[in-house]
């Protein structure tokens, strides 16, 4: 078996034979002169506006609401939607699910099976964190954001981030995330260009995306 | 199943033929107008961004440079996280070793997202012979599939055909499609429907990978429409195809290449989902995940000081979208999963010029140079277009493969290529800076031997000149 590795990377050595056997990796300059987007604090009221706005232009529903109302607006954004058999994953924080009905919720503990996923009405999650720039929530299965299928078989996300969550660019967000665990980057509903390029909102992921950012 | 762009004519009777083609066109010139549109707009809103592509570029020349340490650091950081790497010298093994693994688990169905690399090695039909169907699940994909048709775009590889054709082929070959209408959204709601209980059904998925990050083993998958994410995370086994030169070193990487890719590719600021997973996770995603890493003429690529830059690639189809060729003749002319300016150079360089289609190829452009201006990693297309064409003349030697006239200004061109201190001294003579062909669309009159050369194959097409009119002119 590992006879079409070893010659594999020796037809690699044999390709390279103009690079000097001295030459290390790090030798071969690589000037990072892009903007990492380092100044700006990431809880900042432009970042987060900016933040919204980006995410919108995809076709999501975002607003902003204070941490006295979260636990209202969750609850008013699902039955505004009709939306009743909820999944919400372990460790969502109790204050922002408060007024939800216990009866109908399901935690995913033990694990839904698919048939059970793609028979709830939404999934109601937290986020890792959020970039401004490009108007993208980033989850990682930590607390109350549950495994990958989770917020992908269920129809309706409804994400819920804290303001201090929205760092500014592309950069910041990965120098914070460990790519270890397995992350998913979401901007906007599920979309398809693929006919004439009409961009056409939700194909398989959660045809709706709605964000609350509580500050 | 049953395409393959094996045998295909080559490239000048191709376009021939797809230039007589009216409705191809037009559905060509719209899309790559508006793509092209859409991308200068969100990469002129980044005042870093040709910061961003010489980052990109250098980092491909690292990781290219010292390709054998990388791949081996991916594969101890993948097995390390619970995967497991396989190594495919060509198509076929890769395909074997897929076949072998499908037949492991014991399923004889599996859903695919959308892959370069497992077109290029013709995987699917190697599936079929083993009794095993792969569903495309990619709307284009999935579009392409069901017409027995061929990809003509990197990104929307369904690109030559219009809404009434795909309402055509999804009343002809779904399931309970027999009164879908002609708009886009109801299309893609039928495509829905379709998929969706393949999708929860899985055992196997198989994708290829963006990039693969040798210091953590991570996988990266960039898509849309969340057809990745089902492939990726609901099925009990995964099998991605990726070919080496995908590596990039270090996980700080990415912040360049996901800025970089959408924008140039579909031109959004961030493509709606982006999944990355390193190796398995308990209780989240497959249980089991199987690298396989292909080279398939890559090492030759890499071999080639000229042609190394092509590995560069990240396949955003940015290049495809400015081509004044690509834009004519459409993709299906280039007999290759990689069509327009990339295919030109990548294919003779993966599959060798032992065919006509590939020998003719590197002559499939204006040498305009549009397609360097807007690629993310720097490519110098003309320049490995050139390297290329003097190889070709070079192999074939005066046999009639190219026409005569060029043949002879290849041996001219070869004889001041073939050394440095000609090739500057007519790189100076010319005024052309750093290159030997000038950019936007005006190629200057090259000194002594090489001015024949210039005047009869490349040529600008006067403007106001239709296309079709200059083809002809200059190709016949
Ligand atoms: S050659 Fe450059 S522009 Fe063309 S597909 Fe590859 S990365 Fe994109």
């Amino acid at each position: 078996m590992s006879t079409a590795r070893d010659e594999i990377l020796a037809r690699v050595r044999a390709a390279l034979a103009d690079v000097p056997e001295s030459e290390r990796p790090a030798d071969v300059p690589v000037k990072r002169a892009y903007a990492t987007g380092g100044d700006q604090p990431g809880s900042a009221p432009e970042t987060v506006a900016l933040f919204t706005e980006r995410l919108a232009d995809y076709g999501a529903t975002v607003r902003t609401v204070s941490s006295g109302r979260a636990a209202t607006e969750v609850a008013r954004t699902l039955a505004s939607r009709g939306a009743s058999r909820l999944v919400v994953p372990r460790w969502f924080p109790p204050a922002w699910s408060a007024q939800l009905a216990a009866a109908g919720m399901r935690s995913d503990e033990p694990p839904l099976s698919v048939d059970e996923l793609d028979a709830v009405d939404a999934v109601v999650t937290t986020a890792a964190l959020a970039i401004a720039e490009t108007g993208t929530l980033v989850l990682d299965g930590g607390p109350g954001q549950g495994r990958r299928a989770v917020t992908l078989v269920p129809d309706f996300h409804l994400c819920v981030l804290r303001a201090d969550q929205v760092v500014a660019s592309v950069p910041q967000a990965l120098s914070r995330l460990d790519p270890l665990r397995p992350l998913t980057f979401v901007s906007g509903p599920s979309a398809t260009s693929d006919i004439e390029l009409e961009r056409v909102a939700g194909v398989h992921g959660p045809r709706t995306l709605e964000v609350l950012v509580v500050r | 199943m049953s395409s393959a762009f094996l045998g295909m004519p080559p490239f000048p009777q191709a376009a021939r033929r797809a230039l007589a083609d009216t409705q191809q066109r037009r559905n060509l010139a719209g899309a790559t107008r508006t793509i092209r549109h859409k991308r200068a707009e969100v990469v002129g809103e980044l005042p870093d961004w040709e910061e961003l592509r010489e980052a990109g570029r250098a980092l491909k020349e690292r990781t290219l440079r010292h390709l054998d340490h990388y791949l081996v650091q991916l594969e101890e950081r993948v097995t390390a996280a619970g995967g497991q790497v396989h190594w495919a010298r060509d198509a076929a093994e890769a395909n074997r070793i897929v076949t072998r693994l499908v037949q492991e688990t014991g399923e004889r169905e599996v859903v695919k997202v959308k892959s370069m690399t497992t077109q290029e090695t013709g995987l699917n039909r190697a599936l079929e012979t083993a009794g095993i169907t792969a569903y495309e699940t990619d709307l284009a994909e999935l579009i392409v599939q069901l017409g027995d048709d061929l990809p003509s775009h990197i990104l929307v590889p369904a690109i030559h055909r219009n809404r009434a054709e795909i309402r055509e082929l999804f009343r002809r070959t779904m399931p309970d499609a027999e009164g879908v209408g002609d708009d886009p959204a109801e299309l893609a709601e039928a495509a829905r429907r379709y998929l969706r209980q393949k999708f929860l059904r899985a055992k196997v998925g198989i994708s290829g990978a963006n990039f693969l990050v040798a210091e953590t083993g991570t996988a990266v998958v960039v898509e849309s429409e969340g057809n990745g994410r089902m492939c990726l995370t609901l099925p009990e086994t995964l099998i991605s195809v990726v070919g080496i030169e995908k590596v990039v070193p270090t996980w700080q990487d990415l912040e360049v290449y996901l800025q970089l890719l959408p924008r140039s590719s579909t031109g959004e600021r961030m493509n709606p989902y982006t999944s990355t997973w390193t190796g398995t996770q308990d209780g989240d995603g497959p249980r089991g995940f199987h690298l396989v890493l292909l080279d398939g003429g890559r090492t030759d690529t890499l071999a080639d000081r000229i042609g190394r830059q092509t590995l560069n690639c990240i396949r955003c189809s940015a290049c495809l979208n400015v081509c004044p060729v690509y834009e004519r003749t459409g993709g299906h002319a280039y007999g290759s999963v990689y069509p327009g300016p990339i295919g030109a150079v990548l294919n003779p360089q993966l599959r060798g010029t032992g065919t006509e289609t590939d020998r003719s190829l590197p002559f499939a452009s204006t040498l305009c140079g549009a397609c360097y201006e807007v690629c993310p990693v720097k490519i110098d297309i003309p320049e490995v277009l050139v390297h290329l064409r003097a190889r070709v003349v070079e192999e074939t030697g005066g046999r009639r493969h190219t026409p005569t006239p060029e043949a002879v200004a290849m041996r001219a061109a070869r004889w001041v290529f073939s050394s440095p201190a000609r090739l500057s001294a007519a790189q100076r003579l010319a005024a052309l800076g750093s290159r030997v062909v000038a950019r936007r669309g005006r190629i200057a009159r090259l000194p002594g031997p090489l001015a024949g050369w210039t005047d009869a194959r490349d040529a600008p097409a006067p403007a106001g000149e239709p296309f079709r009119q200059w083809w002809e002119r200059t190709h016949r």
